[in-house]
């Protein structure tokens, strides 16, 4: 992780707005004295909260596990586990391009490549001005349209290495 | 009641009269109804201008009482989105266009439910409904895939009007909860998550446990890369999934459904969302639907990107808030699931079948398929064939009707290969496997699986060293890293497999491949580590010839490997410089024009002199 429990940070206080909704999803929840129950409503909650902060940092996550009753390690241990949860905060665009089998074999990999080459930055980095993130993306179920590339909610289909340019265009 | 109002049903009579009332209605409806296909793969491919121009030439046409529009899931015709099916109520008659474009709405708005000229027209055969008995000249048959594409699924009405909720309504109110796990152990349904163990078996084993806390889950972490059958149903048709949910919670005594659904189908979610509420509005779930003293409830829990997930007592876990991890089993979830109460976990396609085998009876169902399997079977039809799309076929059909009968074949004049089932856990097969019968044994005995149905098409230019060492990716990525031969073992198959990849492997590595992946397969915890070795064992086994050409001849056939391939300049060369500027490594020599060089120590293989030329000088060994 990358922060120490002396110095937290302030992501949670810096965003009282945010911080105000995850304080009234997380009191809606049928919460009981079992946690062991409680813990069942972890997973939404962390959605909520990315949803929320568009990353999962320590404050946060601390906020929730205090919120259901349990240790922040057993909350971390899920962040780790699940590749959707990113302790880390990602650039404002996020592009992922399918890794899926269809997309494989139509060539997946030449688009990545081409992304690399022009954002000077690797699978699961962000640009140092935070504005693109790139990563692999489970597959999204858009076969027929392989490669697919999906860029925040955006879907491209039969995307080709020279559409690469245009699609970052389109970030504008 | 009427299509616009929902109020609680309070019995099975209210549920008669509502269908009733809504073919009344139906009938009395706008003489033309234009099916417009709106699922994630639909909305990715541009359909939703096409609808909205649809929608504004009716308004300027004023056709508003003559052509009705409705939004429905995928109708499973990828190939060719954007797609729409005019119906003309009538005469009963469909048009189905694909590649609809904007600008064709006016023609196709004047035409009504005549052909539209300039518009490209898809044969039908692909479809022939549940309720059809007569034989329609077509290998496909819809069970799973009834309403997808052909209802709304935002529209409980739509549902009900297509009997819907008509099985549930029969079970809780004249069937005994025994009656209806016999009926599901007669129909011999089979789970088509992959497994194939018998849903009514199961069942059993949770309806024989005490009575008390009972749950029933619906597997829709849809995992494998390159199947879609799940999102094609719960996009297109949720209320089905939910009625077989509540039909299941009554034959084993739970009051309780979960529906755990992967995070990357949005539109999914918001559909299943909106039926759960619409189906709580009208008293189908709750407490006592139908005045039947029965009651049932469904939430939603969500994943967050874990293939190993798909599992059963991984899932579990996930949904109790846990990092999905497998467990031993037995104990099974039948007997200690969720919250260590009887769970039973049933896949979105198996569920799917339910309602019409309640409705229809265990004797039909049997007719259908062969006498081990009996069914249906949806297959995401993708990769390098002609027409890609949701296939679903009576089980038995053979590979070679799917990928050259509904698939037409391969695209680009290319040769077939090889066409892979199973996904990650399955393997590859050749053209001497395309006439085998499909069920759940034929594959295994052939090596591969039946999985969740994935089927992706490949052609000579695809290496299949390559395909498995792919898989392994896969796999390594989403191993939960609990037990020590799935965590390591694959890791080294997967440098193994690097090593054949770059020309740096021999014989024996080669037979160690071989040794590792059986050692993998009898000692790892879950079913994810032990099929994770079946995309090598079965290349090996199958494409035996490609691994020797990379490790005896430094070769790959297909060229993938860029490693293994050299790039060299012929005769042909004019000495136009243009590869020499567009190499990105400067490795390209020669004055303007005389014949040009590559430097093979410097060249990085990455194939874009060979784009770049002009003139077909630059060969590709």
């Amino acid at each position: 992780m990358s922060t120490t429990c002396c110095e937290r940070d302030t992501v949670i206080d810096d965003q009282p707005e945010a911080r105000q909704t995850l304080d009234t999803y997380l009191d809606s929840l049928p919460l009981t004295d079992d946690s062991t129950r409680n813990r069942g409503f972890l997973i939404q909650s962390l959605h909520k909260a990315q949803d929320l902060f568009g990353y999962l940092p320590e404050s946060v996550q601390l906020l929730v596990a205090n919120k259901l009753g349990i240790h922040l390690s057993q909350v971390y241990g899920v962040i780790s586990f699940y590749s959707f949860f990113s302790d880390t905060p990602s650039g404002e665009f996020r592009i992922n391009v399918c890794t899926g089998t269809a997309c494989f074999v139509k060539g997946a990999g030449k688009i990545v490549e081409e992304f690399t080459r022009l954002l000077g930055i690797d699978e699961g980095e962000t640009t140092g001005d935070m504005r693109f993130s790139l990563g692999g993306l489970r597959c999204v179920g858009a076969c027929s349209l392989a490669p697919v590339v999906m860029v925040n909610e955006r879907v491209y289909g039969n995307v080709t290495p020279e559409m690469v340019p245009e699609i970052l265009n389109d970030c504008e | 009641m009427t299509m616009s109002t929902i109020t609680p049903l309070k019995d099975r009579d209210a549920l008669s009269t509502w269908a009733a009332d809504l073919k009344t209605e139906r009938a009395s409806g706008a003489p033309v109804v234009i099916r417009v296909s709106m699922g994630t793969c639909g909305i990715a491919a541009k359909t939703t201008p096409v609808l909205e121009a649809l929608q504004s030439e009716i308004r300027s046409q004023q056709k508003e009482s003559q052509i009705e529009i409705v939004q429905t899931g995928c109708m499973g015709l990828c190939h060719s989105e954007p797609t729409i099916e005019v119906y003309d109520r009538q005469t009963q008659q469909s048009i189905f266009y694909g590649n609809v474009k904007p600008e064709q709405a006016p023609t196709l708005i004047r035409e009504e439910s005549s052909q539209a000229f300039g518009v490209d027209v898809l044969t039908q055969n692909w479809y022939r409904p549940e309720e059809t008995d007569a034989d329609v000249e077509t290998a496909q048959a819809r069970i799973v895939l009834r309403n997808t594409g052909r209802i709304d699924p935002e529209s409980i009405a739509d549902y009900v009007g297509t009997q819907g909720y008509a099985a549930l309504a029969n079970v809780v109110t004249t069937m005994q909860p025994d009656e209806v796990t016999q009926t599901m152990i007669d129909a011999g349904l089979r789970g088509r998550g992959g497994g194939g163990f018998p849903t009514g078996v199961k069942w059993q084993f949770a309806a024989k446990q005490p009575a008390g806390e009972k749950y029933v889950i619906c597997n829709a972490d849809e995992g494998d890369p390159g199947a879609f059958m799940d999102r094609a149903v719960l996009e297109g048709d949720p209320h089905a999934v939910l009625e077989a949910m509540a039909i299941s919670g009554f034959a084993i005594g739970a009051a309780q459904g979960v529906v755990y659904i992967r995070a990357e189908y949005p539109l999914a979610i918001e559909r299943l969302e909106l039926a759960i509420q619409q189906a709580r509005d009208c008293g189908l779930l709750g407490t006592n639907i139908l005045g039947s003293g029965f009651d049932f409830d469904i939430e939603l829990k969500y994943g967050a990107g874990a293939f190993v997930c798909g599992e059963e007592t991984a899932l579990i876990h996930s949904i109790e808030g846990l990092r999905g991890e497998p467990i031993f089993k037995p104990p099974f979830p039948a007997v200690e699931g969720l919250w260590e109460k009887p769970t039973i976990v049933n896949n979105v396609e198996t569920l799917a079948n339910i309602c019409a085998i309640m409705r229809r009876g265990a004797k039909w169902f049997r007719q259908i398929g062969t006498e081990k399997c009996p069914g249906t079977k949806v297959f995401a039809l993708a990769g390098k064939v002609k027409r890609v799309g949701l296939v679903e076929v009576p089980m038995g059909t053979t590979l070679r009707d799917i990928i050259f009968g509904v698939g037409q074949g391969i695209a680009n004049d290319r040769a077939f290969k090889a066409v892979q089932t199973g996904g990650p856990s399955g393997g590859c097969l050749k053209t001497e496997d395309l006439d085998t019968p499909i069920d759940y044994e034929s594959l295994r005995a052939l090596g591969s699986m039946m999985g969740s149905g994935g089927m992706i098409v490949m052609d000579e230019d695809d290496c299949m060293v390559n395909i498995a060492k792919y898989f392994l990716e896969f796999t390594l990525d989403e191993s939960c890293g609990r037990c020590t031969p799935c965590r390591i073992g694959n890791k080294r198959l997967h440098e193994m497999l690097v090593k054949v990849c770059s020309g740096r492997a021999d014989m024996r590595t080669l037979e160690k491949l071989r040794q590792l992946s059986d050692t993998i397969k009898d000692t790892s915890l879950c079913g994810l580590g032990q099929t994770s070795p079946n995309p090598v064992l079965s290349t090996l086994r199958q494409f035996r010839r490609e691994y020797l050409d990379h490790v005896m001849n430094h070769k790959c056939t297909a060229g993938v490997c860029s490693a293994l391939v050299r790039y060299d300049i012929n005769e042909r060369c004019v000495g136009c410089t243009l590869c020499a500027r567009n190499c990105p490594v400067s490795c390209i020599t020669g004055a303007p024009k005389e014949h040009h060089e590559i430097d093979q120590e410097r060249c990085i293989k990455c194939g874009v002199c060979q784009q770049a030329c002009k003139f077909h000088a630059v060969d590709k060994h």
